[in-house]
Formats: C-alpha cells, sequence, structure tokens
C-alpha cells in the first residue's frame, strides 16, 4: 500500500512538472507574440471550400491587441469560416486561463516541435481544446488544431519568413469541416436542367475547407484605428 | 428599304401603346431598387441564412451588381410580353384596321415589307433591353455602387470579382437581346394569322408559358424535347455568370464554366429566328389578302 502511494504520488509530480514546463514554454511563446501590439498585413487569399466557387483575391488583414481582427478583401466581399480565421494565435493564448499539457513531439514541415495541449479553465470559453505544435527553438506555433463549441475544429498551419521574430507567419493555411449547401431553386430562380447542377455539385463536394492566406507584407505597432475593426 | 425601314419605325414609335413596355420596365425597376434600398439588409439575411450558418461573409453584398442581376431574373421572364405587344401586332395591326391591301399596293415586294417590318420590331426589342439595361445595370451601379458579385446557385455559390462582371453583363445583354428577338420572331409570325392583335400576342404568350413548363419540368419523357424547345434556351444568359474551377477549387478569372451551352443555346434561338422569318415571308407571300 505504502509502495502505491509513493508510486502514485511521483507519477502525479511527474505530470505536474510536465504540465509547468508546458506553460513555461507557452508563456515564452506568448511573450514573443506580445512583442505585436497590432499590425496590418497584406496578402493573397485562396479559398477551397466545396460549394464556394471564388477567385485569388487580395486581402488587408488587421489585428489589434487583445482579440480583435478584421479581414478586408479588394472588392469588397470575403467568405470565411465561421469564427474561425479571428481564432489566431495572439488570440488563443491571449490569456493565463488553461492548463498546459505536453503531448509529445512531432515534424511538421521538416521542423521538431512539441505538442501542446491547451484546456481552458474558464468553462464559457467558446474554445474546447487547442492543440499547438510548438518549435521550440525558434518559439514559433508551426501548427494549432483548435475545437470550438459552436463552430467545430480548426486547423492552422503556418509557414514563418521575414517576421518570425515577431511570430507572425508568411503563409496560413486554415483547415475546417464544411457543413453542406442548398438552397431551394425557388429562391434562386435556377429553372435550367437539374443535370448540370447535379454534376457541378458533385465534382464539388466531399472536400474539405480550406483557406489560404499569403502575406507578402506586414507593418507591425503603428497604431490601427478601432474603426477599423467595425463591420 | 431603309425608307421602309424608317417608316415601320415611326409607325411603331406614334403609338401609345409602344410606350407601355418602358414605363412598366421603369416602374418595374424602381420598385425593387427602392425596396432593395430601404431594407436591402433584410433581403441579403434572407439570402446568407443558409450559408450564414457556416460561413462569415463580410462585404457590401446588395451592390448593383446582384440587383441587376436579381432583375434580369425577374423581369426576363416577363419582357417576352412586351417585345409580343408590338412584334404580334405588326401585320394583324394592319389588318385589324384595313391598311394592310393599301401597304401591299406599294411598289415594294411582300417579302420586302415584312423584312422592314420584322427590322422595325427588332429595333424596338433592342431599345428596350437598352433601356433595360440602363435602369437595371448603370442605375443600379450608380445608386448601390460596384464591388464583387456574390451569386447564389442552388448548390453552390460564386463570388466574381468586380473587375471580372462588367464583360459578363454586356454578354448576358447580347444574349438576352438574341433571346428576345426569338420571340419577337415568334409574335410576328402568328400575327401573319390573324386580323386583330389580341389573338396573336395572347397565342405568342401562350406557347412560352407553356413551352416554358415543359423546360422547367423534370419528367424523363420531355427531357429529350428539352434541347430542341427555344424556351429552354432563353436562360442561357445565366451561364455567362458561373466560372470554371481549377483543380484546386480556386475560381479562373476571365472564364465561363459552359461557353459551349452558350453557343449551342445562340445557335437554336438563331435557327429558330430563320425559321419563324422564313415560314412568315413564305406564307405571307402566299397570303391572299383580297377576301
Amino acid at each position: 500500500m505504502k509502495k502505491l502511494l509513493i508510486s502514485l504520488f511521483v507519477f502525479h509530480f511527474s505530470l505536474f512538472t510536465h504540465a509547468q514546463d508546458m506553460t513555461t514554454l507557452i508563456a515564452k511563446v506568448k511573450a514573443k507574440l506580445d512583442l505585436v501590439t497590432d499590425y496590418e498585413a497584406v496578402g493573397h487569399m485562396k479559398t477551397d471550400v466545396s460549394f464556394i466557387k471564388a477567385p485569388l483575391g487580395k486581402v488587408k488583414v488587421y489585428f489589434k491587441k487583445p482579440n480583435k481582427f478584421r479581414l478586408k478583401k479588394e472588392g469588397g466581399i470575403s467568405l470565411l469560416p465561421k469564427g474561425g480565421v479571428s481564432v489566431n494565435m495572439s488570440s488563443i493564448i491571449a490569456t493565463n486561463e488553461f492548463v498546459a499539457l505536453a503531448a509529445g513531439e512531432s515534424v511538421i514541415g521538416g521542423t521538431n516541435t512539441r505538442i501542446v495541449k491547451l484546456l481552458p479553465t474558464n468553462e464559457n470559453s467558446e474554445i474546447v481544446l487547442t492543440t499547438l505544435y510548438i518549435d521550440e527553438a525558434n518559439l514559433l506555433v508551426r501548427k494549432a488544431i483548435t475545437t470550438t463549441k459552436e463552430n467545430g475544429t480548426y486547423e492552422m498551419e503556418m509557414n514563418y519568413g521575414n517576421f518570425s521574430k515577431y511570430g507572425l507567419p508568411d503563409k496560413v493555411i486554415f483547415s475546417f469541416n464544411t457543413k453542406n449547401y442548398k438552397l431551394p431553386k425557388g429562391i434562386t430562380l435556377e429553372f435550367d436542367d437539374s443535370e448540370k447542377s447535379l454534376s457541378d455539385a458533385q465534382k464539388l463536394k466531399n472536400k474539405k475547407g480550406r483557406v489560404e492566406i499569403t502575406y507578402s507584407n506586414y507593418i507591425v505597432n503603428k497604431g490601427i484605428a478601432d474603426a477599423i475593426f467595425v463591420k | 428599304m431603309w425608307t421602309l425601314i424608317q417608316i415601320e419605325l415611326y409607325k411603331i414609335f406614334r403609338r401609345p401603346r409602344t410606350y407601355i413596355a418602358f414605363v412598366a420596365i421603369a416602374a418595374l425597376i424602381s420598385i425593387i431598387q427602392f425596396g432593395l434600398k430601404l431594407d436591402g439588409k433584410s433581403y441579403a439575411d434572407f439570402l446568407m441564412k443558409d450559408i450564414g450558418g457556416s460561413m462569415e461573409i463580410d462585404g457590401n453584398i446588395i451592390n448593383g451588381y446582384l440587383i441587376c442581376y436579381i432583375m434580369l431574373q425577374l423581369l426576363l421572364v416577363h419582357v417576352p410580353l412586351l417585345v409580343a405587344l408590338i412584334s404580334a401586332d405588326m401585320i394583324s395591326g394592319e389588318a385589324n384596321m384595313g391598311t394592310l391591301r393599301l401597304l401591299l399596293s406599294k411598289p415594294y415586294s411582300r417579302t420586302e415589307l415584312l423584312l422592314a417590318k420584322f427590322f422595325a420590331s427588332t429595333v424596338y426589342t433592342i431599345m428596350l433591353l437598352v433601356w433595360l439595361a440602363i435602369l437595371a445595370l448603370f442605375v443600379s451601379m450608380w445608386i448601390f455602387g460596384v464591388g464583387d458579385m456574390f451569386l447564389m446557385k442552388s448548390s453552390y455559390v460564386v463570388l466574381i470579382s468586380q473587375n471580372d462582371v462588367f464583360w459578363r453583363y454586356a454578354g448576358a445583354f447580347l444574349f438576352a437581346t438574341l433571346a428576345m428577338i426569338t420571340v419577337s420572331a415568334l409574335g410576328f409570325f402568328l400575327s401573319i394569322f390573324a386580323e386583330n392583335s389580341i389573338g396573336p400576342i395572347v397565342a405568342t404568350m401562350s406557347i412560352i408559358v407553356f413551352f416554358t413548363i415543359l423546360s422547367t419540368l423534370n419528367i424523363p419523357i420531355f427531357n429529350a424535347l428539352k434541347p430542341y424547345l427555344f424556351t429552354t434556351h432563353l436562360i442561357s444568359w445565366k451561364e455567362f455568370f458561373d466560372l470554371k474551377v481549377n483543380d484546386s477549387n480556386e475560381a479562373i478569372m476571365g472564364s465561363i464554366q459552359n461557353p459551349q451551352r452558350i453557343i449551342n443555346s445562340a445557335l437554336v434561338l438563331i435557327v429558330h429566328i430563320l425559321a419563324f422569318l422564313g415560314a412568315s415571308i413564305w406564307i405571307f407571300n402566299k397570303k391572299d389578302v383580297l377576301s
């Protein structure tokens, strides 16, 4: 019995120590991201969603601490997964209300990463679980999988370049599950032949949604007016 | 010939009835624009109800380009009636007024007279569509502004870049003109059989309604018939607003999903126009106008 108690204590202590280590790593990543209070970025957005036919579009992205985010497309209309792209790295680890647990190691795009699971301690948090793949050497998040209460699971993969010192990616690939889309023909006034609509729909079906943003430039910490974020 | 066309145009635009179509189009478009200006957001929310569950849409959806598309969808179903008002009256109107024999006593062949009348009704049809384009497209662009065009099809949505839209409208209006000339040719053809205008106008509309129902019904027995019905091809202008996608599902700017369908439809409509006009000339040349 005594041996069992000692074993349990050692096991619990080792887990605690590990969790502490991960909290330190997250704190370091957060400190790096905290260097940025706001940014404005220019990029190109590619939308690959099963039921959307959209061309490559030029976008402007705005971020301001703690979690203000806006993506504007040149020409006006942008389509993004609900609640998705605004879940950026700074927003995810903006608070300290989570428990960070180690979950192994992995290689992402040729880089060794530590897998860290973030469990929110706040019951009202929209995020249920976040898994981060952290490049420990450069303190960069290479991949994040976020499960939310309302908007499903999102996956973000980030490639870094010129702005890696701020923890800002050159490219973000955002993957998510799409729901089926169907509108009655009476609303769309589409009375053409159903064969065509079916073949088009079939071609577009059974694909996971993907939004890819490639940033060409960032303007960091130059101040952004709050009005930009008002829709 | 040119003199004959001028005379026929004078006759068309001298009648108050001609302007009913222009006033009706202006009234319909104004009321839609007024409604959307006041409550466009509710309309957009209603349209976005389904897609809004999974996607966040940012930007001005209710812009001039989308409004023109909505209006074309609604109006191009009814414009045939306005076209038939004039074209189906071209010969029957003369017969009704008792001026047909007088007209045929002029030193022109029956074919020349008929062609002049057909060209005059074609000019009226073109002017009606130009009027539609001015009000539905240009006035909407002025009132609501321009931007990307967001179109909701029954199984997918299409986002067309702002600078890729205008040429599509040019193509769509050209196609719509061809479609309406087909209706005009049908009305013209029917007008040689009657001695008052009501009959050919109602007959033209009845044929369009009947064939449109056949074109939209998804009953297998009628499917073989559909490609040959001109009503199936009247709505092919919409093809200008569907984009091709590449292997990574990225829409290709400047592309049309099914250009062959537009070409086929245009050919079918041209064949119908020539057939109606040819039959009109052939029958009218044999027609006994003395009794």
